[in-house]
């Protein structure tokens, strides 16, 4: 099965059934398969921290919403995240890239990508890196985490896992 | 007509709508004329309503959701109108009090004296959008709260804020919960 399909597969499983965001290259094989069936109903959002308001307004309503972004779209979601996510005690799955690993990248994304972990750390959100060896063993675990302290996590996604078109 | 006798009237006139209030004083004046467990006061993520209402109407098209909005917010996340009018959500309202200020740190000036927000969410796809003179606003809202939605309804308020308004007393995680259970009931 492509990394894609049984992302989605793990997600499913974990009872995910809102999905938005705003994507990024490192995603392209998520959201392609969300661009091409409708079941998904993803909504393409126009910023990233909509996309949180987005999902707080589904979350209350009674789903369990995930939101993919490019990690650069941190930067617009801090106040969202503290304000809103946080503060209102909304449990959230972030499906976040890492553009800017090991300083490898566009000079955009360099320091970002060394902060990002510290940016959930300073934040107090727990974070993990996803791993193509243990998708259906990270999805979960982080569910878990997020569902029990009642706050967003980050499901942070290397270059290679999720790309692929396929 | 001051903002917080409109928000009065907006009050007086909502049913079983599901209320998104915005920040500032918008959200601690729906609380102080008509507290419900039905009104989610969003006190932070200043520019989020107008998200928080698309969430709500997307995830529950059997409900009529109403977002009280101010200009200063509708500026912040313009684009979102978009959302809305793409979503094609015909159970979500939005109401704009326009006072060509940020009421709520001091009366600052925003930039609606030449901007009309109604036109730019007719231009982003929205249903139905329309300036109302706050002197019909009491007749005009049950017919739109009928409206099929996305529908914006604008009224230009006078700027400044009336005393006795209270802050949200609920924690906002009550806020949440109980937003939540009014939904699922």
């Amino acid at each position: 099965m492509p990394q894609s399909a049984r992302f989605l597969s793990a997600l499913e499983h974990e009872g995910y059934d809102f999905f938005t965001g705003v994507p990024c290259s490192l995603l392209k094989g998520v959201i392609r398969r969300f661009d091409d069936e409708p079941r998904w109903g993803y909504l393409s959002a126009v910023r990233e921290d909509s996309a949180l308001g987005i999902a707080a307004g589904a979350y209350m309503a009674g789903k369990k919403p995930a939101v993919f972004l490019q990690n650069s779209g941190l930067g617009v979601c801090l106040n969202a995240l503290i304000s809103l996510n946080v503060l209102y005690e909304i449990p959230l799955l972030l499906v976040t890239s890492w553009r800017g690993k090991d300083g490898k990248d566009a000079p955009e994304h360099i320091l970002m990508g060394e902060i990002m972990t510290g940016y959930f750390d300073q934040i107090k959100l727990p974070w993990r890196v996803l791993s193509a060896h243990s998708i259906e063993k990270d999805v979960a675990a982080l569910s878990e985490t997020i569902a029990s302290w009642r706050v967003p996590g980050a499901l942070i996604v290397p270059k290679g896992i999720l790309d692929a078109s396929g | 007509m001051r903002r917080a006798e409109a928000v009065k009237l907006i009050m007086q006139s909502v049913r079983d709508e599901l209320v998104v209030a915005c920040n500032g004083m918008i959200g601690r004046e729906v609380f102080t004329h008509r507290d419900r467990a039905a009104n989610f006061y969003m006190i932070g993520s200043m520019g989020l309503a107008l998200s928080i209402g698309i969430g709500v109407a997307l995830s529950r098209r059997d409900k009529s959701v109403l977002v009280i909005d101010g200009d200063g917010n509708v500026l912040m996340s313009a684009g979102v109108l978009a959302s809305a009018a793409a979503a094609d959500l015909d159970n979500l309202r939005h109401i704009v009090l326009d006072n060509e200020a940020h009421g709520s740190t001091g009366g600052q000036r925003t930039i609606t004296q030449s901007v009309a927000l109604e036109k730019v969410a007719r231009a982003s796809g929205y249903r139905y959008a329309a300036r109302v003179p706050t002197a019909d606003l009491a007749d005009a809202l049950p017919g739109f709260l009928k409206q099929r939605g996305p529908a914006m309804l604008l009224a230009k308020v006078e700027k400044g804020n009336v005393p006795g308004i209270a802050r949200v007393s609920h924690t906002p995680p009550e806020i949440a919960r109980r937003f939540s259970s009014s939904i699922r009931a």
